[in-house]
């Protein structure tokens, strides 16, 4: 039964022992090792949401870069647009004034062969009148004498000049 | 850790040898297995530790660590002298003796007010003076491994503070020792101080943090073969209910009191409850004592039990004993681990329960939620 019955002795020196531990420990070891710990997940909770407000402006700023992205590049078709369409301008102006072109050309060009022509025949109709000239004047002189072959010669030469 | 185990040990186990061999003179008999002596030799408290006996040239030899004797008469004044000065029983020093069963039955002396291993003054021809009364303060052996035990708590915690004041643990990963114990740490913060002890539970931390690794650092040393039943000692479970119970007296609050003074029932069921109300402040540090005695002890007891079957059996016959110790060694290796986890639990129900009742004490509206472990 003298283990139901606690020894004072034993009972003081327990006494002792836990007062002596528990200063020791709450004066040295049990602060820091509870700040210590308490510090620890504090820093882990606030990286957590850094971690998160991190994220949070990396998908802003991706969705903005997207959004300039998608600018950019509808700018770029927009640009090239608008360049193919002054190309296409800028051709088809130049076709137009090199037809006009043309066409101004082969109008002189043609005014140019009139009046080439004209003059040709002109001087044709005048060395023709020259010629009957000279011929008439040869024929009047050889056949003013026989008067039948005369007339034959001039009907001849008459037949012999034609016109075109 | 280990380390640290081991050298405790090996410091244990070579004084054991250096140490007195005391040699009994008295005429034996055939030595006949005493279980009931064994028993209660190992789970009691002692002036030494002893670790096993031997016969030789019909002598009995004793292998133990001698211990301080510190004794206190009002008569005598203060003693103080080395237990292997007794020579187990045989003599008596400076007018005091150390009782022993023979020398009980040879004085006479009432096993109801005496017993074994106590130590009684004694006049100048040797015989005992009851009117002299004792006061034993000795480092018995319960005493010496509490203060190593407590050395080893104090050393391991003060190693970890001072790695978390460096920043170790704090703004790297935990190591060593650190890491070991800081999940239990933190689950008694979490789990035992939070729940139980709300907005208040920094100020009640150091505590329960205390009373858990007391317990459990005292359970775990005990194990070790050859060492004291320390948290087994209902002197040792008696000042840790004290110290709950003054802890939650110191934090109760007047809800508290109206409760178990007026509580909210029927006038009629008022006064019975009352009273069992001013019995529950007390019955809820008794409780505390009793339990971690009781399973501290109950472990002890059987594998020191499941050891002596195997002599007892040898007693009735030799082939008896050594089939029986195979089992009777698993028995105990099974009990082993069983005690392990129960050095943990205990100590986590007696944090547990600390902080429940103190929490009680200060909670005032709704502290009806009982906890049943």
């Amino acid at each position: 039964m003298n283990l139901l019955i606690p020894a004072f002795g034993l009972l003081i020196w327990t006494l002792v022992a836990f007062l002596v531990v528990y200063f020791i420990l709450k004066k040295f070891a049990w602060p820091a090792i509870i700040g210590g710990l308490k510090k620890r997940e504090e820093t882990i909770a606030e990286s957590l949401a850094t971690a998160e407000t991190v994220k949070a402006e990396m998908a802003q700023i991706k969705s903005e870069n997207e959004v300039l992205l998608a600018k950019a590049r509808e700018e770029r078709a927009l640009m090239l647009k608008e360049a193919r369409e002054t190309k296409d301008k800028i051709i088809n102006e130049a076709k137009e004034q090199a037809k006009v072109e043309a066409n101004k050309i082969i109008v002189e060009a043609q005014a140019a062969i009139d009046t080439q022509k004209m003059a040709a025949i002109t001087e044709v109709k005048n060395q023709i009148g020259k010629l009957v000239i000279e011929v008439s004047e040869k024929v009047l002189r050889r056949e003013l004498n026989d008067k039948k072959s005369q007339e034959d010669h001039v009907r001849s030469l008459v037949d012999e000049v034609k016109l075109n | 850790m280990g380390a640290t185990f081991s050298l405790v040990l090996l410091i244990f186990f070579n004084t054991s040898f250096a140490g007195q061999n005391g040699d009994s003179t008295a005429p034996k008999k055939e030595k006949i297995f005493d279980a009931d002596e064994v028993i209660f030799g190992h789970i009691s408290d002692g002036h030494e530790f002893h670790f096993f006996s031997y016969h030789s040239g019909g002598k009995e030899h004793h292998v133990t660590i001698p211990l301080p004797v510190i004794l206190y008469s009002p008569q005598k004044g203060l003693t103080s002298f080395m237990s292997s000065s007794f020579e187990h029983g045989e003599k008596t020093v400076k007018g005091y003796a150390l009782l022993t069963g023979e020398n009980m039955e040879e004085w006479k002396l009432d096993s109801k007010k005496y017993h074994a291993g106590q130590i009684i003054a004694v006049n100048e021809h040797g015989e005992p003076e009851p009117g002299v009364k004792v006061y034993d303060f000795s480092l018995s052996r319960n005493v010496v491994q509490m203060i190593l035990a407590l050395a080893l708590l104090v050393w391991v915690m003060l190693v970890i503070a001072k790695k978390y004041k460096r920043g170790e643990g704090v703004k790297t990963a935990p190591k060593g020792i650190q890491s070991l114990l800081e999940p239990v740490i933190t689950f008694i913060r979490d789990d035992v101080a939070k729940p139980n002890l709300g907005h208040k539970y920094e100020k009640y931390l150091p505590y329960i943090e205390t009373v858990f690794f007391f317990i459990l650092f005292n359970a775990l040393i005990a194990l070790i073969p050859g060492s004291a039943n320390v948290a087994g000692n209902i002197a040792f479970t008696m000042l840790l209910a004290l110290t709950a119970f003054v802890v939650i007296l110191i934090s109760s609050n007047k809800h508290y009191w109206k409760h178990i003074f007026w509580p909210p029932v029927p006038l009629g069921v008022k006064f019975i409850l009352i009273l069992v109300e001013i019995l529950g402040v007390f019955t809820k540090p008794f409780a505390l004592m009793i339990r971690l005695f009781a399973n501290m002890l109950a472990g002890h007891i059987i594998i020191i039990c499941l050891v002596s079957l195997i002599f007892i059996f040898g007693t009735l016959n030799k082939v008896a004993g050594y089939s029986a110790s195979p089992f009777s060694v698993a028995f105990v290796v099974f009990i082993y681990f069983i005690e392990i986890l129960v050095a943990f639990l205990q100590a986590y129900i007696f944090a547990m329960l600390t902080a429940v009742f103190v929490g009680q004490a200060f909670e005032g509206e709704h502290h009806d939620e009982e906890v049943h472990l």
